[in-house]
């Protein structure tokens, strides 16, 4: 690379063994690494503060789903429909998902059973161990999580030998005109104590 | 330290590595002339960035690609700084993409020993090409989407194999969700892939070559890193400057930065599409090619500039031959100039152009407002404007009623048609200044007036028994200045014009009374009026009306969506115009959501931001 032109006949040899001019212009390089990064980092910075969106409260509270009341209560089912068996409801709402509104869409599922005249059981349908969906078994009178054999009673007691280290996650219900409201919450799985997720 | 770097570098070699790719040597000194191909590989890697998080955001399909870009754009951080800089770097790569060809070629680097990495060069800016037309598509605006639709129709007039090459890009017999997965893969897998390749074959052999260098006596001999780096650097801040600059200069916040355009909606004709302003010239010289010569200005001519490009190592071979290259390349830039300069301003001589861009501005932020009042719902956004009377509607009463009404003095959309409109002016409809209008004068220009351009049954509002009955009950003053309040407080009451304002309910009762019974010398406006109301305790309505004078409307829930959709269903029957009507029955010419739509747009009945909000 001694004679670079236009006119070379062929390749010449590489030549890496001569030493660089020594050059120890350590403003030069200084310089190079701080504006280099500079240039490089900011796209970059850009781009992760995109990516940290999820971590944004205001986010989250956009993206809450709407048409329970003011207490956060959803209307899932007449009181007169439901029986000590426990049955499972879907939970309707205006789901939000990103930029859609889906109006009217199931947001998640709760099991109910009536446990007294006015008095009824209102259960997450997932299950705290491991966030599966546990399935209401009638021959054993026990819900059961086919994940990892989670089991709990009809009144949510887990089963000592469950994985799941807290009860079936139970959810506040009222009643109001014959119509059975819940509060639907999703809780973090895995931990002792329940927390709203 | 120093042992497990000789540990590292007994195994990897990557001494030798670092030292090769950072002390090439740099003959004359470093020089800003050399910078150009760095601030390339600078901006691919800016799109490389931030491209991927704009992956992480993007969903390509019909239903969600506008969606999701609007999602980036306003609702996350810092979304529209970068998509603004993925967008303007886009430019800027193309900018630059031509100033390191001109600069190739003005100092002969295309010459023997680098034919090669001329053409690898060439191939690079194919795939810099590629990458931008296929990018362009992706946010699924009207924009993006009727400039891509004329790229694939000139695809598909190729000899021979155009309707299969069109198929295959579009992914279907139309633009849909395939043409976006295509183009997404397409945009962020192969093109990307091929550059990368290709730009690793780009350095390796110019790395071989060398630096083509004007004059090595020009300083003493320097490397590559510190001083060429640095030079590079401060070249590629400054490219980064001026995109944040575009960025910003733009607005600050969702509304800056790139633009985005109304949703993609195939019916919805889009008279301001126009490719990316580097594509102009293109675009221009499709104008010169009549009917089917088009694949001469499309393709042929192209063909021929990429051919001779190529074969610019072979010229420069003759004597004269470097100096035809690049009076060649001049001569292509001017013509690019001069074509581009053609295009915008013929466009902005055109003055359906400039409605156009304006209109589509109007949309595009329609949509956006739509977008955040109400959500998007599963059926996309292009729903949105579909279903808004205030977009919608509005373009409804252009089509439908705009050819003998107006809307004050327009046709709803801000067209001013030459012809004479032959109907009523309904911009203030179901108001107190419609009604208003109608009681004291009722063939004045905001109402009826233009029914006298009608030639058989013109004289209805000028001459009919209800301009009588304000000539001699208003005009007259027989009917007192708070009478007529009263009258018009009534009939407005009725209405459902969402800017109707607030009713007063003790005038509504004086003037549901004066409406009924009349008073000393007042005919009753009941006694030719049809007229029923939800509470009548006193009566007034209970004996039905006489309807004396043919043609006067039914009255009954007066400017209220019901009545304006039976009215323009059928304004001819017996109990709206009858023989008096004029107007075509629109029942059947209109699908039950046009008719809605048209009602919705005349009642003023859509969502709005409140006023502070808007711009």
């Amino acid at each position: 690379m001694s004679h670079p032109s236009a006119a070379d006949s062929g390749p010449p040899a590489p030549d890496y063994l001569t030493p660089p001019a020594p050059r120890r212009n350590f403003l030069a390089q200084f310089a190079a690494v701080v504006i280099g990064g500079v240039a490089g980092l900011i796209p970059m910075a850009v781009g992760l503060a995109t990516f940290i969106n999820p971590l944004r409260k205001s986010v989250k509270a956009k993206l809450q789903p709407s048409g329970s009341d003011a207490q956060g209560f959803y209307k899932v089912a007449p009181l007169d429909s439901l029986s000590a068996t426990p049955q499972a409801f879907k939970i309707i709402a205006d789901r939000k998902d990103a930029w859609n509104t889906f109006p009217k869409d199931a947001i998640g599922s709760v099991y109910l059973s009536r446990v007294g005249e006015n008095e009824v059981r209102a259960f997450n349908v997932t299950c705290p161990h491991a966030g599966c969906a546990v399935d209401w078994r009638a021959a054993k009178k026990a819900y059961h999580c086919p994940c990892h054999n989670s089991s709990f009673e009809a009144d949510g007691t887990r089963d000592p030998k469950s994985p799941s280290a807290r009860d079936l996650d139970s959810l506040e219900v009222k009643i109001e005109n014959g119509e059975v409201l819940v509060k639907y919450q999703d809780f973090k799985t895995g931990e002792k104590e329940k927390h709203p997720a | 330290m120093n042992s497990l770097l000789d540990w590292l570098d007994h195994r990897t070699g990557y001494k030798t590595l670092m030292h090769e790719a950072l002390y090439e040597r740099v003959p004359g000194g470093a020089r800003w002339r050399y910078v150009w191909g760095s601030t390339l590989v600078f901006t691919f890697s800016v799109q490389l960035i931030t491209g991927l998080f704009l992956w992480m955001g993007y969903s390509p399909s019909s239903q969600t690609a506008w969606e999701s870009v609007y999602f980036i754009q306003h609702d996350m951080l810092l979304g529209w700084v970068l998509r603004g800089i993925h967008h303007f770097t886009a430019q800027a790569m193309v900018v630059l993409l031509v100033l390191h060809l001109l600069q190739v070629i003005i100092d002969g680097a295309y010459k023997a020993p680098r034919e090669v990495n001329f053409w690898l060069g060439l191939i690079l800016m194919k795939i810099v090409l590629g990458l931008s037309l296929t990018g362009y598509l992706l946010p699924w605006d009207q924009k993006g989407y009727w400039a891509t639709k004329v790229a694939t129709n000139i695809a598909g007039i190729t000899p021979v194999i155009g309707e299969q090459v069109q198929a295959l890009a579009v992914g279907g017999p139309s633009y849909g969700h395939h043409t976006l997965t295509r183009f997404f893969a397409l945009h962020a897998g192969l093109l990307p892939g091929l550059l990368i390749a290709f730009l690793g074959l780009h350095i390796y052999v110019f790395r071989r070559h060398g630096l083509t260098v004007p004059d090595p006596i020009h300083k003493p001999d320097t490397t590559f890193w510190p001083d060429q780096v640095l030079k590079d650097g401060i070249a590629c801040l400054a490219v980064l400057a001026t995109v944040l600059l575009l960025v910003f200069m733009h607005g600050f916040g969702p509304h800056g930065g790139a633009e985005l355009g109304a949703p993609a909606d195939a019916t919805e004709n889009y008279s301001a599409a126009r490719p990316e302003w580097y594509f102009l010239f293109l675009f221009q010289g499709l104008k010169y090619f009549p009917g089917e010569s088009e694949i001469i200005g499309a393709m042929v001519i192209p063909g021929i500039i990429v051919g001779i490009l190529a074969l610019m190592p072979f010229i420069g071979r003759w004597q004269l031959g470097h100096r035809f290259n690049v009076a060649f390349i001049f001569g292509i830039m001017l013509g690019i100039l001069v074509l581009t300069g053609l295009a915008i301003r013929e466009d902005r001589a055109n003055a359906d152009y400039r409605w156009a861009v304006a209109d589509a501005e109007q949309k595009a932020e329609r949509a956006k407002e739509l977008a955040e009042l109400k959500g998007i719902g599963p059926a996309g956004a292009v729903q949105l404007l579909r279903e808004d009377p205030k977009t919608r509607g509005t373009a409804l009463f252009a089509a439908k009623c705009a050819s003998c009404h107006r809307y004050d003095g327009h046709d709803g959309t801000g067209k001013v048609s030459s012809e004479a409109a032959t109907a009523s002016d309904l911009a203030t409809f179901g108001t107190r200044e419609w009604i208003h209008g109608i009681l004291t004068d009722p063939a004045g220009p905001k109402n009826f007036g233009a029914t006298k351009n009608l030639a058989e049954i013109g004289e209805r509002f000028t001459k009919g028994e209800m301009a009588q009955w304000v000539e001699e009950s208003v005009t007259s003053k027989k009917v007192t200045e708070d009478e007529l309040e009263s009258l018009i407080e009534f009939l407005v009451s009725l209405s459902e014009h969402t800017q109707r304002g607030p009713i007063d309910e003790a005038k509504v009762a004086n003037g549901q009374k004066l409406f009924a019974e009349g008073k000393d010398g007042v005919t009753a406006c009941y006694d030719c009026h049809a007229m029923k109301i939800d509470k009548d305790p006193d009566g007034l309505f209970a004996d039905p009306s006489a309807q004396i004078a043919t043609g006067a409307p039914d009255l009954t829930g007066y400017g209220s969506t019901a009545w304006l959709r039976e009215f323009i269903g059928d304004p001819g029957s017996k109990k709206f115009y009858s023989s008096h009507n004029a107007m075509p029955g629109f029942g059947d010419r209109l699908t039950d959501r046009e008719l809605g739509l048209i009602v919705d747009f005349l009642l003023h009945n859509w969502p709005e931001k409140p006023l502070q909000g808007t711009k």
